[in-house]
């Protein structure tokens, strides 16, 4: 079972008290963005996904604790963590991931 | 009947002698054996039949590994556990046990003829005998496999013992307790830390149990392993924990034990835990599980008396038991060598070694020669002989095609050794294949985990001690006086002059897989070993195939002509013994199982006869009959003196939600397709909630309680959900709203009363409110008292009836329903329950979301458009409900359906067509959505959904059922009152 670090609670907690939300850094268009766009754009936006397989930013929600969401950079193929951040945050960098490796 | 004891073994005691039965006779053995050790002390070799052809059995091992020697374990009242191993299984004064798989008796068995239409029975049987004809299933398949599948009976009574389950953690979990596992553990012991030090057997020890003739530091085994037992009991970091088995590992050093308390005991103390399931996550993981030893695949080699090397020699070294009087050896391994001599130093008749390599070590040779062993190189095993046991066999020699018999009352193998690599596995661990050992070992670790002694490939206890201890940099060297482990070779192809067809070389003990019906799979075309593994079912049985993957594998590999790396390694999974399904409930039995969630007026209902249905994780009373009446009758009662006077509702589960902040007017509107900005403070609104796709996802009243707070109501089992919605787009889209979101649902019991006295019977009771329809009309809220308790009153209706729904705090529900009881008998109050509610509601068209609705219903297929605001900038599913396949002509439609014979009741789900009798299969236009017997109308309703439904109103349509075809007219979805009049007074 997976060790999964809050950035709200700020530590490690167990697996089954968060629950997974799906990718990250997918932005819900404003009203006026909505109106210009196409059904297709529409669609993609509301059900076309990476499916990425290695290090992949996906959102966690901390439901039996703070109730906080938050992201995450998880390997896909290895299910490790390498990092966890507020929501809001920008997605991290390639050299912020591989520091966060060590 | 003779005694097969010839020493004291390091784990015996003689001085307690132990009775126990084995198929209802009674034998002896010793304090210390295992049922194995003590049967095979007895001259006890046939313990079972196997599972396919029912052919006798023996021991095989002596360890977790045994895959042939299992029973079941009766201790009576419900105790009986199938399947365990005589090689693990305690004895105890008084065990009793059984033999598996035999009628009428193990000597004589009934299903040993499928031994004979063995040909019957080839890899893959299952799939290509039980095809056809169809009628055959039920009859004769079924039954057939049935009766095949299984080892040992289940049991039919409920367990009646105890499990319990704890969390633990340190910073060193050592698994497996032989040399490596003592060293390292030694070692940990010296520096800061906690550590769990972890073996399934009843001590520690591992393999220095059985190494009585081996010198460490200059110390016999046995007096190195008692000191190094008595420093780690006295280290106060370290804990013991044997009988336990680690069953499997998972991310972060995550390790599961599974904790034996009381199957070893003769008189088990009234409610002592049985299992304990240890959850236990480590800083680092030290796995010294050991290896095991590989039997050779040879025509014959199932036979009882037919056992691994290393088992003989732990039979002789740790229980004192010689597993035969008159032993042949047939190996590829040196280390079977070893196992010969010790015999024969322990007057234990050894004749012959059968060894399929060329050559060997001189040494070896002379040793053997020394003892008077004959040592037969480059020969082999053809066939063996006896039919309940072992009592002679046929050597071949290819080089001169010569072949002669040997008597033997025990033919003892060695296939080489398998290291141990199952947590390593489990752990995501990669392996690499090691030419050398022929076997694959540890590579890259995924998690803070390493491997040592013979699970890493280290053979032999010098190499164990030093590796255990290395790995907390500890410089000590450990000096130890042994033979060396040697070297072998792996033979997947045995020499042999009777054609491949004729032998019965075994893989699987357990699952009956044979040679034969592996290299049958890839002929078939099944290249890869995880197809073959199915095919074959080679490895599934009960022990996994920790002593068959490996040959299963030399096997495939030869067959399919290819590289054993290339061929690769099946999967391993948890748990690595079997594991009772006590010990993974823990303490969640019974009523903590699935915990019921009850409302504050519960125990009203048990008390008053509610008959209950599960909805959501609450349970809630679905009708309460009165004397002897049926279903049917109670809710047409219920249902009719709510319609004509008063029924009484307990609405408690209905999920709540306070929205709150200077934002919540702002947050209502985007999360809801309803307008929030013009309800006033005081009045209640339905509220229709869309996903991001525009289809409907939850509905409820929403009061408003004050300009910044709102009291949301959510269906009963939407009520987690909706939570966690509104709290993602609060969080993640929204986020510059000042809005607080907090569940109630449990912080208030609510009351629905409904009916024409409805009003009658508050009056007197509610304080601070005045109820007359103008100054408290249909959809409001008031605050006030009821009773001196606090409440949130709405004046609601899910019934078309004047209609209240009291929320008071839920510790006060109870008592307010006990009141409303007593007050209401003058309006001839009626409970009512789930069923009679849904009943109501149908009557009045109130959709219930998840039943009338699916997940692809928009607002205006449920013939609520209305409830979408029109001028709101943004909401939740505004823009997917644009798209043009949600609102194109052909859309499924929530209508209302009156059967062409009114006392016709419609099933929920049903298909409806337009043309009965089209071909089939016909064009189904929708279905049944809710469909009731209504009493106040004296007909049938149903609602369904139901393509271009709108523009059907009128028309017939059908409803084909098995009985015969139903017809019904399209109506509109409000059968009672459509006026409202009723729900205003
Ligand atoms: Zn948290």
């Amino acid at each position: 079972m997976l060790l999964i670090h809050c950035p709200y609670c700020k530590e490690k907690r167990p697996e089954i008290e968060f629950a997974y939300a799906g990718e990250a850094h997918i932005v819900r268009p404003d009203a006026i963005a909505q109106s210009e766009m196409t059904d297709e754009e529409w669609s993609k936006f509301m059900f076309i996904r990476n499916n990425f397989r290695g290090e992949h930013a996906e959102r966690w929600w901390h439901n039996a604790g703070c109730n906080m969401f938050f992201n995450a950079i998880r390997n896909t193929k290895t299910d490790k963590f390498v990092m966890t951040y507020k929501m809001g945050e920008n997605r991290p960098t390639k050299t912020q991931i591989e520091a966060a490796k060590k | 009947m003779k005694n097969f004891r010839s020493q004291t073994g390091s784990v015996i005691n003689e001085k307690e002698v132990i009775k126990f039965s084995f198929d209802s006779k009674i034998y002896f053995g010793y304090r210390g054996d295992t049922l194995s050790s003590a049967l095979l002390a007895n001259g006890v070799h046939l313990i079972g039949r196997s599972f396919k052809y029912h052919r006798p059995r023996g021991i095989l091992s002596s360890g977790s590994e045994e895959p042939n020697a299992i029973v079941t374990f009766d201790r009576g009242e419900g105790k009986i556990t199938p399947n365990v191993r005589a090689t693990t299984l305690e004895i105890f004064e008084g065990l009793q046990v059984f033999s598996q798989n035999s009628y009428p008796n193990l000597k004589f068995d009934i299903g040993a003829f499928n031994n004979i239409f063995s040909m019957f029975f080839p890899a893959g049987f299952y799939n290509k005998t039980f095809m056809w004809p169809k009628s055959f299933w039920d009859k004769v398949y079924e039954p057939f496999i049935r009766n095949l599948a299984g080892l040992g009976p289940a049991p039919v009574n409920e367990d009646p013992d105890n499990y319990a389950s704890s969390y633990g953690h340190c910073e060193t979990l050592i698994i497996g307790s032989g040399p490596a596992g003592i060293a390292a553990a030694l070692t940990a012991s010296q520096k800061e830390g906690r550590v769990i030090l972890v073996d399934e057997q009843p001590e520690i020890g591992g393999s220095l149990l059985s190494s009585s003739n081996k010198k460490i530091d200059n110390m016999s085994a046995d007096q190195w392993l008692s000191g190094a037992r008595s420093n780690l009991e006295k280290s106060n970091n370290v804990k013991i924990m044997t009988r336990t088995t680690a069953i499997g590992y998972w991310h972060d050093n995550f390790v599961a034990l599974s904790e034996r308390l009381t199957d070893h005991m003769s008189e088990v103390p009234e409610g002592k835990v049985r299992e304990q399931l240890h959850r236990i996550r480590a800083k680092r993981v030290i796995l010294a599980q050991g290896a095991i030893e590989r039997p050779l695949v040879f025509n014959g080699n199932d036979k009882p008396g037919v056992m691994l090397s290393n088992a003989a020699q732990t039979y002789l070294n740790k229980y004192g038991v010689r597993v035969g009087d008159n032993i042949s050896i047939f190996t590829s391994h040196d280390s079977a060598y070893e196992t010969a001599f010790e015999l024969c130093d322990a007057k234990v008749g050894v004749s012959v070694i059968i060894d399929l390599r060329k050559e060997i070590d001189a040494d070896l040779l002379a040793k053997a020669q020394s003892r008077g062993i004959v040592v037969h190189l480059n020969s082999s095993i053809s066939k063996t002989y006896g039919k309940l046991r072992i009592n002679s066999f046929e050597v071949f020699e290819p080089a001169l095609n010569k072949k002669f018999k040997v008597k033997c009352d025990a033919l003892i193998m060695s296939g080489g050794w398998t290291p141990s690599l199952h947590l390593w596995s489990h752990s995501k661990g990669t392996i690499k294949w090691n030419k050398d050992l022929s076997a694959y070992i540890p590579d890259k670790a995924h998690e803070n985990v390493c491997c040592i002694g013979s699970c890493n490939g280290n053979f032999g206890i010098a190499k164990a001690l030093n590796e255990g201890n290395s790995v907390f940099e500890n410089s000590k060297k450990y000096i130890v006086k042994e033979q060396s482990f040697g070297t072998g070779v792996v033979s997947s192809n045995i020499p042999s002059y009777v054609s491949k067809e004729k032998q019965k070389a075994f893989v699987d003990f357990q699952n009956d897989v044979t040679e034969k019906d592996i290299s049958l799979a890839v002929q078939e075309g099944f290249k890869s070993i995880e197809h073959v593994k199915r095919y074959t079912t080679n490895g599934m049985a009960t022990d996994q195939g920790k002593t068959s993957n490996l040959n299963a594998l030399e096997i495939a590999s030869r067959e399919v002509g290819s590289s054993i790396e290339k061929v690769g390694l099946t999967t391993f999974r948890p748990p690595y013994t079997p594991t009772t399904f006590g010990t993974f409930v823990g303490y969640r039995d019974k009523e903590l199982f699935d915990p019921v969630r009850k409302t504050p007026i519960d125990a009203w209902a048990e008390s008053n006869s509610a008959i209950y249905e599960p909805v959501g994780l609450w349970r809630r009373a679905r009708f309460f009959p009165k004397d002897d009446e049926n279903m049917d009758q109670a809710v047409a009662r219920e249902c009719k003196s709510t319609r004509d006077s008063l029924g009484i509702f307990d609405a408690s589960t209905l999920g709540k939600i306070e929205v709150v902040g200077p934002d919540a007017t702002k947050f209502m509107n985007l999360m809801y397709c309803t307008s929030w900005t013009s309800l006033k403070v005081g009045n209640c609104r339905y509220g229709l909630m869309l996903g991001e796709d525009g289809y409907i996802y939850d509905d409820g009243v929403v009061a408003r309680i004050a300009e910044d707070r709102y009291h949301v109501t959510t269906t009963t089992g939407g009520a987690p959900r909706v939570f966690r919605h509104m709290e993602d787009y609060l969080q993640t889209e929204f986020n510059d709203l000042n809005v607080w979101l907090t569940s109630t649902t449990e912080q208030w019991a609510v009351i629905a009363l409904n009916g024409p006295h409805a009003r009658d019977i508050l009056e007197p009771l509610v304080e601070g409110i005045d109820l007359s329809a103008d100054f408290f009309p249909h959809m409001s809220v008031r605050l006030g008292s009821i009773c001196g308790i606090p409440t949130r009153l709405f004046r609601v209706s899910f019934t078309g009836e004047l209609g209240f729904e009291i929320n008071v705090p839920s510790h006060y529900g109870l008592a307010l329903w006990e009141i409303l009881m007593a007050e209401g008998s003058k309006y001839k109050i009626t409970p009512y329950g789930t069923e009679a509610m849904h009943v109501l509601r149908a009557e009045k068209g109130f959709i219930i979301v998840g039943q009338d609705t699916d997940g692809t219903v928009t607002p205006h297929d449920a013939g609520m458009a209305w409830a979408v605001a029109k001028k709101k900038k943004d909401f939740v599913g505004m823009r997917s409900l644009k798209r043009k396949d949600l609102v194109s002509g052909m859309r499924k439609q929530l209508v209302g359906l009156l059967t062409e014979d009114p006392l016709t009741v419609l099933a929920e789900g049903s298909q409806v067509v337009l043309d009965p009798k089209q071909p089939k299969p016909m064009k189904m236009i929708g279905h049944v959505t809710s469909s009731y017997w209504s009493e106040s109308l004296g007909k049938s309703i149903a609602m369904a959904v139901i393509e271009d439904g709108f523009n059907r109103m009128g028309e017939d349509v059908y409803i084909p059922m098995p009985t015969g075809t139903i017809q019904a007219k399209v109506c509109k979805s409000v059968f009672y009152d459509p006026e409202g009049k009723r729900i205003h007074v």
